[in-house]
């Protein structure tokens, strides 16, 4: 046996049969077979480039040298030859009132009492506040890797006070803080919030819609015209451009049932906006955009389940319903959530839809429900790229790795659910 | 066990001899006559075969007895057919009432992917059936010869077991919603020799409790198992399935009326 199945076996050849007819063929059907495989490997490679060059790219942006420098010198805010890092609560809340504005410092106080705040949270106010270190130029990790020596010399030639130091942009305060103006300080938080919001509104809105659907048209709808035009152009919604979808949504959810969305029909609107621009609104529009994808994927996964089975329930004198419940969907629920999978996936990248419905592109007020503002990770991704300072490539990049990150974590549970679901059937 | 009990107008024409009576069935797939005329009585508690060459409708003159063929889209069926004189067929006769009391084991075994308890506990269940469920499932494996081979893993799943007991696991499936009449299309097709045996010595047992109507292409399994046979051919005319012969078997297979019967038979065609 050959140890790679791709590879045909060289076998010594039978003497050759002269059969009437017959022209020995081998060799070249061989041949064909190597040419193809040729075509499919160098397929494979391709994509395997471009998804390689695209990590490397992002990873390039997101971590680097910096050079730092700060507004006050750490060393001259220590107290009696106690160093900064290692004061105690109350000198740094000292410090932190001596620094700032009264307004910060009383905002700061109403946000939360510094008596119940932590240590290490006053620390990062006074290095935020006062210290306030600022990025003045950044580099490649491909530069950092290459280029060290050079850059160092350069930091001490342009930036005499400032100090080098290698930067992952992707660090816990990018993913805790909120957003900010300082790319230093600007954090994904209320836009991974946002995107779980939308994302979570959007399957529990199509996913049951969709299911429900697939059931119906696979199950119970007669083979007619009417519904034969339904099924195509379910088909044929996957694909229509998700802008479509958002201008869609503009005019239904944040226009028409504006007192809905908003959350003024309930008194729960949000005093600020109080507006259809809400995160409901956009988990219905995201919802709306993958709803054909979901009643597709479950057509499928229906159709897949054996008529046998069917028949056999019907024999044991099951009616639909029974049989739909008990034997179809729960043969069909690993295709069913495969479907769900994908939309998910969707639904988490989508960024045009989202912009005609209004997210907003500055926002550090953490989601607190449906009726919200809200922003999400690729319109903040997408904020940052277009802004003109080099700096915000940097925390765009490390952005990109967060929704990725979240992507692939959601992905994950999902598929372990899946298994789970398909184990338990056989 | 009246199916229903609706004001109709048949009388009642059913000889308590027979369990079901087919009068002018005539069934159609679409524009397409599959089933033409066919009057055939069905004797209580014996096995009747239906033979005939491919395609002459016999499984579909099977599926008509518990209106199975409603399942595909474009069949419909003219005629009559009575159980417990009332015309199944009949508007207000609940299809799904049907199948309960007319049960159906399958060509290919075809078990639920559940436990082989599930298997047989589920069609009771949804029939709403309330004594003891343990009892009952080991009474229904018992009757279908599987109880020995399967009382120390009912958890395991259906589909764990051989062809030949997947096929009996699906025979004890039907007799636990305690029907009347058990249909066969084809039950041991897909079997090797052994497990074939095994399936018509069950079937014979069977009979103590109920009527049994099999679909079978294999001459000798007809004559060894069954007490009556009906004889399917196609009209040369409109290729349409007609019953050719109906009678005992033992006089079917060795003086049939028809030459057309002694030559499908005696293997001349078909």
């Amino acid at each position: 046996m050959s140890k790679n199945p791709h590879k045909p076996p060289r076998h010594r050849m039978p003497p050759q049969l002269e059969t009437e007819g017959f022209i020995p063929n081998l060799m070249r059907r061989h041949r064909v077979g190597k040419f193809w495989l040729v075509i499919f490997r160098f397929a494979t490679i391709v994509g395997v480039i471009a998804l390689a060059t695209l990590l490397l790219n992002v990873a390039n942006s997101a971590f680097g040298y910096v050079a730092i420098e700060n507004k006050i010198d750490p060393d001259t805010l220590a107290v009696n030859g106690v160093e900064l890092d290692d004061l105690p609560k109350a000198e740094l809340v000292r410090i932190l009132q001596e620094n700032v504005s009264t307004g910060l410092f009383r905002r700061l106080e109403h946000e939360e009492p510094f008596e119940e705040r932590s240590r290490i949270e006053v620390y990062g106010l006074v290095i935020e506040r006062v210290v306030e270190p600022r990025v003045v130029q950044q580099w490649s990790l491909q530069d950092s890797l290459f280029r060290g020596a050079a850059i160092k010399a350069e930091v001490a030639r342009d930036y005499p006070t400032a100090e080098l130091e290698f930067k992952s942009w992707l660090d816990r305060y990018f993913i805790l803080n909120p957003q900010s103006a300082r790319a230093e300080r600007a954090g994904v938080r209320t836009a991974i919030l946002g995107s779980l919001w939308t994302v979570s509104i959007a399957i529990l809105f199509a996913f049951p819609i969709g299911v429900g659907g697939a059931i119906y048209l696979e199950e119970y709808a007669a083979d007619n015209a009417v519904n034969r035009v339904i099924r195509t152009n379910i088909n044929n919604l996957a694909g229509v451009p998700s802008i479509i979808y958002g201008i869609l949504g503009l005019a239904i959810f944040v226009r028409a049932l504006e007192p809905l969305t908003s959350g003024t029909l309930w008194g729960l609107a949000d005093p600020t906006t109080a507006n259809g621009r809400t995160i409901l609104s956009a988990g219905l529009t995201l919802g709306l955009l993958v709803l054909p994808m979901i009643i597709i994927n479950a057509q499928e996964a229906i159709k897949a389940v054996p008529s046998s089975l069917r028949q056999a329930s019907f024999g044991l004198g099951a009616t639909r319903w029974q049989t739909v419940w008990h034997h179809v969907l729960p043969n069909a629920l690993p295709g069913i959530l495969t479907g769900a999978i994908l939309s998910i996936s969707r639904a988490m990248g989508e960024t045009a839809p989202l912009v005609v419905i209004g997210a907003s592109t500055f926002i550090n007020q953490d989601p607190n429900g449906p009726f919200s503002k809200f922003t999400t990770l690729p319109i903040q991704i997408y904020q940052w790229t277009s802004r003109p300072q080099d700096v915000f490539r940097n925390i765009a990049a490390a952005g990109i790795i967060v929704l990725v990150l979240l992507l692939l974590s959601l992905n994950a549970s999902a598929v372990i659910l899946r298994n789970r679901f398909s184990r338990r059937l056989d | 066990m009246a199916i229903a009990t609706p004001g109709t107008q048949y009388t009642p024409s059913t000889n308590g001899n027979y369990a079901i009576e087919a009068h002018s069935l005539r069934i159609y797939y679409g524009d397409f006559l599959a089933v033409k005329d066919v009057d055939l009585n069905i004797p209580r508690q014996k096995i009747t075969a239906l033979i005939g060459p491919s395609g002459c409708g016999k499984s579909t003159m099977l599926r008509a007895f518990n209106r199975m063929n409603e399942l595909v889209p474009t069949a419909r069926t003219e005629g009559e057919i009575l159980y417990n004189a009332v015309n199944i067929y009949d508007a207000d006769i609940d299809p799904v009432e049907v199948r309960r009391h007319i049960g159906m084991v399958f060509q290919k075994p075809n078990p639920f992917p559940k436990s082989i308890y599930e298997n047989v506990a589920w069609g009771a269940r949804i029939n709403g059936y309330k004594g003891n469920m343990d009892e009952m499932v080991c009474e229904a494996l018992q009757q279908a010869a599987l109880w020995d081979e399967v009382k120390d893993k009912l958890n395991q799943s259906g589909l764990s077991l051989s062809g030949g007991q997947q096929q009996r696991l699906c025979i004890a499936r039907t007799i636990a919603v305690k029907p009347d009449i058990i249909l066969m299309d084809e039950p041991a097709s897909a079997l090797d020799p052994i497990a074939t045996l095994r399936i018509e010595e069950l079937m014979k047992e069977l009979t103590q409790k109920y009527t049994i109507i099999v679909v079978t292409h294999n001459m000798q399994q007809a004559a060894r198992v069954s007490d009556y046979t009906a004889f399917f051919s196609l009209d040369e005319a409109d290729r349409a399935g007609i019953l050719i012969e109906h009678g005992a078997t033992k006089k079917l297979f060795t003086n049939p009326e028809k030459t057309i019967t002694e030559d499908y038979i005696t293997g001349r065609f078909g």
